[in-house]
C-alpha cells in the first residue's frame, strides 16, 4: 500500500480539496450575485416593456420601466393591497410556499398550476390619472413546461395590448413558436372578454378567419403544437376567470379596486 | 515541441472525443440547435476540461487511488459551477438558453475521461494542453452540427438571416426536424462515417491512437 492510500492521507486530501473547492465556488457565487440578480430583473422588465409595447431600444430599460408601477393584488378579494411590499415580493416563489399559497382544486385547475399564490404582482401604466395599460402575470402548463408570461390589457380590461412569455420550455420550432414575434403580434387588438365580460378567447386551428363574427376573440393556433396551444388557451381562461384575475378586473372596471 | 502539437491536434481528427470515442453526445444533441449557444458551450467545455486536467495533474501525486474519481469529480464540479455563475452574470440570455446543460458538463464523459486517462499520469502543462485539444475536438463537431442545424433548420447563422424563410416572404422552407435533438444523431452518424472513410485507421484499429498516448508517457 503506497503512502497515498493511508487513511490519514485520504482524509487530509479530501478535507483540503473540499476546502479549496468550496472557497472557489462560494467566492464566485458571492462576487457575482449582484450582477446576476440585476440581470434577472432586467430580463423580466424587458419582457414586460416588450409585451406592453413600450420598448424603445435607444433608452435604457431602467429609465423606461420608471413609467410602470408594480402593485400587489389580493387574488381572493380582487383588490389592490398594501399589505406586502411590491418591490420585494416574488410571486413565483410564493406560489411554492404553503404559507403564501393555496392548492388549486383539481376541477378548477385547467392551467395545471397546482398552487396559486395569495397575492399577485400586476404592473400598471397610468396616464392622466387613469389606468392606461394593466399587465397581468399569467402562467400555465403547455406540453413540457410551465410557461410564464404577461398579458397586457388596455384600461377597458378587455382589449389586448400584448401577450407573451418570458420563460417557457416548449419544443423549439413547434410549441416554442409562442416566442415568435409574428404570432405575438396577432394578439394585439384582440378582445379577451365578450360584452358581458365573460372570458371569450379561443385559439383556433389554422388561421382565424377575419369574416367570422368572433374574429376579435380568436387567435391562430400554433401549427404542430396542439398541446401548447391548448395550454395557452387554458391558462388565459384560468387567469382571466373567477379564480384568477376575474374579480380584480371586475373591481377595476367598477372603480373599486 | 512536436509532442505539444500532437497533444493539441490529435484529438481534433485522429482521436476525436465525439467521433471516435463517442463521448459527450448528450450535450452535442442538446445545445447545437443554434450557433450562439453552441459556441458558448464549446468555450465552457474547453475551459473546464483544460483547467480540470491541470488541477488534477497538479495534485496527481497526492490523490489516494481509492478516492481518485470523487476527487476528480469535485474539481470538475467546482469549475463547472464557477463557469455557470460567470455565464449567469455576464451572458444571462445565453445561460438561459443553455439552462441545465452547462451544469451537465460535470457529467460529460470527455472531462472525466481526460482527467482519468491523461491528467493522472502527466505533468500539469501537457495536461492543460491535452484538455484544450480535447475541448477543440469536441468543439469542431459541435460547431459543424450547429452550423448545419441552424442554417437548414432556421435559415440563419448566429441569428442572422441567411436563407430567407417562406414564412417571412422568402423562398426557403426550413427543415424543422433539424431543430429537434434527434437530428443531431443523424448528423453525428454521418460525420463519423465521413471521418472513418477519410481516416481508415479509425475503422480497423480504433485503439491505435490510444497506444500513442502510452508511448508519450514513457517518453517523459
Amino acid at each position: 500500500m503506497s503512502a497515498n492510500d493511508s487513511i490519514k492521507k485520504t482524509i487530509t486530501v479530501s478535507v483540503l480539496l473540499c476546502l479549496v473547492c468550496s472557497v472557489l465556488v462560494s467566492g464566485a457565487a458571492v462576487m457575482l450575485r449582484d450582477t446576476q440578480k440585476q440581470n434577472k430583473q432586467l430580463d423580466k422588465q424587458r419582457s414586460i416593456l416588450e409585451i406592453a409595447g413600450l420598448m424603445q431600444p435607444d433608452k435604457s430599460i431602467a429609465e423606461q420601466f420608471a413609467a410602470i408601477t408594480p402593485k400587489i393584488v389580493d387574488l381572493q378579494s380582487g383588490q389592490f393591497t398594501d399589505e406586502i411590499n411590491a418591490s420585494g415580493y416574488d410571486q413565483r416563489k410564493a406560489a411554492k410556499d404553503p404559507k403564501q399559497s393555496d392548492i388549486v382544486p383539481a376541477d378548477q385547475d385547467i392551467a395545471s398550476i397546482k398552487r396559486k399564490a395569495h397575492y399577485a404582482t400586476v404592473y400598471v401604466v397610468e396616464k392622466n390619472n387613469s389606468i392606461d395599460t394593466i399587465i397581468l402575470p399569467v402562467h400555465g402548463y403547455g406540453l413540457w413546461s410551465t410557461m410564464y408570461g404577461f398579458l397586457a390589457l388596455k384600461g377597458d380590461t378587455k382589449t389586448v395590448v400584448g401577450f407573451g412569455f418570458y420563460d417557457q420550455g416548449e419544443t423549439p420550432g413547434l410549441g416554442g413558436e409562442v416566442d415568435n414575434p409574428k404570432w405575438k403580434a396577432l394578439w394585439t387588438g384582440k378582445e379577451v372578454f365578450d360584452d358581458q365580460f365573460k372570458v371569450k378567447i379561443n385559439l383556433v386551428k389554422g388561421a382565424a378567419n377575419p369574416s367570422n363574427p368572433n374574429f376579435d376573440h380568436q387567435v391562430d393556433g400554433l401549427a404542430g403544437a396542439t398541446l401548447t396551444t391548448r395550454g395557452v388557451e387554458n391558462l388565459l381562461h384560468y387567469w382571466l376567470g373567477e379564480n384568477g384575475f376575474g374579480p380584480f378586473l371586475a373591481n377595476l372596471r367598477a372603480g373599486k379596486a | 515541441m512536436s509532442t505539444t502539437k500532437e497533444t493539441i491536434l490529435s484529438p481534433i481528427f485522429d482521436n476525436n472525443p465525439i467521433a471516435l470515442q463517442i463521448l459527450g453526445i448528450c450535450s452535442a444533441l442538446a445545445v447545437t440547435s443554434n450557433l450562439q449557444t453552441t459556441v458558448v458551450m464549446c468555450i465552457a467545455l474547453t475551459l473546464v476540461t483544460a483547467f480540470s486536467n491541470m488541477s488534477v495533474s497538479l495534485i496527481r501525486h497526492h490523490i489516494p487511488s481509492s478516492i481518485r474519481i470523487i476527487v476528480q469529480m469535485t474539481i470538475i464540479a467546482s469549475l463547472v459551477i464557477v463557469v455557470d455563475q460567470v455565464l449567469k452574470a455576464f451572458a444571462y440570455s445565453i445561460s438561459k438558453q443553455l439552462s441545465v446543460f452547462v451544469g451537465l458538463i460535470i457529467t460529460n464523459c470527455i472531462v472525466m475521461g481526460r482527467a482519468e486517462a491523461f491528467a493522472m499520469k502527466n505533468p500539469p502543462i501537457p495536461s492543460f494542453i491535452d484538455g484544450v485539444g480535447n475541448g477543440l475536438g469536441y468543439s469542431i463537431i459541435l460547431l459543424t452540427l450547429g452550423f448545419i442545424r441552424e442554417l437548414f433548420g432556421a435559415g440563419k447563422l448566429f441569428g442572422v438571416e441567411i436563407l430567407p424563410l417562406v414564412s417571412e416572404g422568402g423562398w426557403y422552407q426550413p427543415n424543422g426536424m433539424l431543430l429537434l435533438p434527434p437530428s443531431a444523431f443523424f448528423l453525428i452518424g454521418l460525420l463519423i462515417w465521413g471521418l472513418r472513410t477519410w481516416k481508415k485507421s479509425q475503422v480497423e484499429q480504433p485503439d491505435y491512437k490510444l497506444a500513442a498516448h502510452s508511448k508519450y508517457k514513457e517518453a517523459m
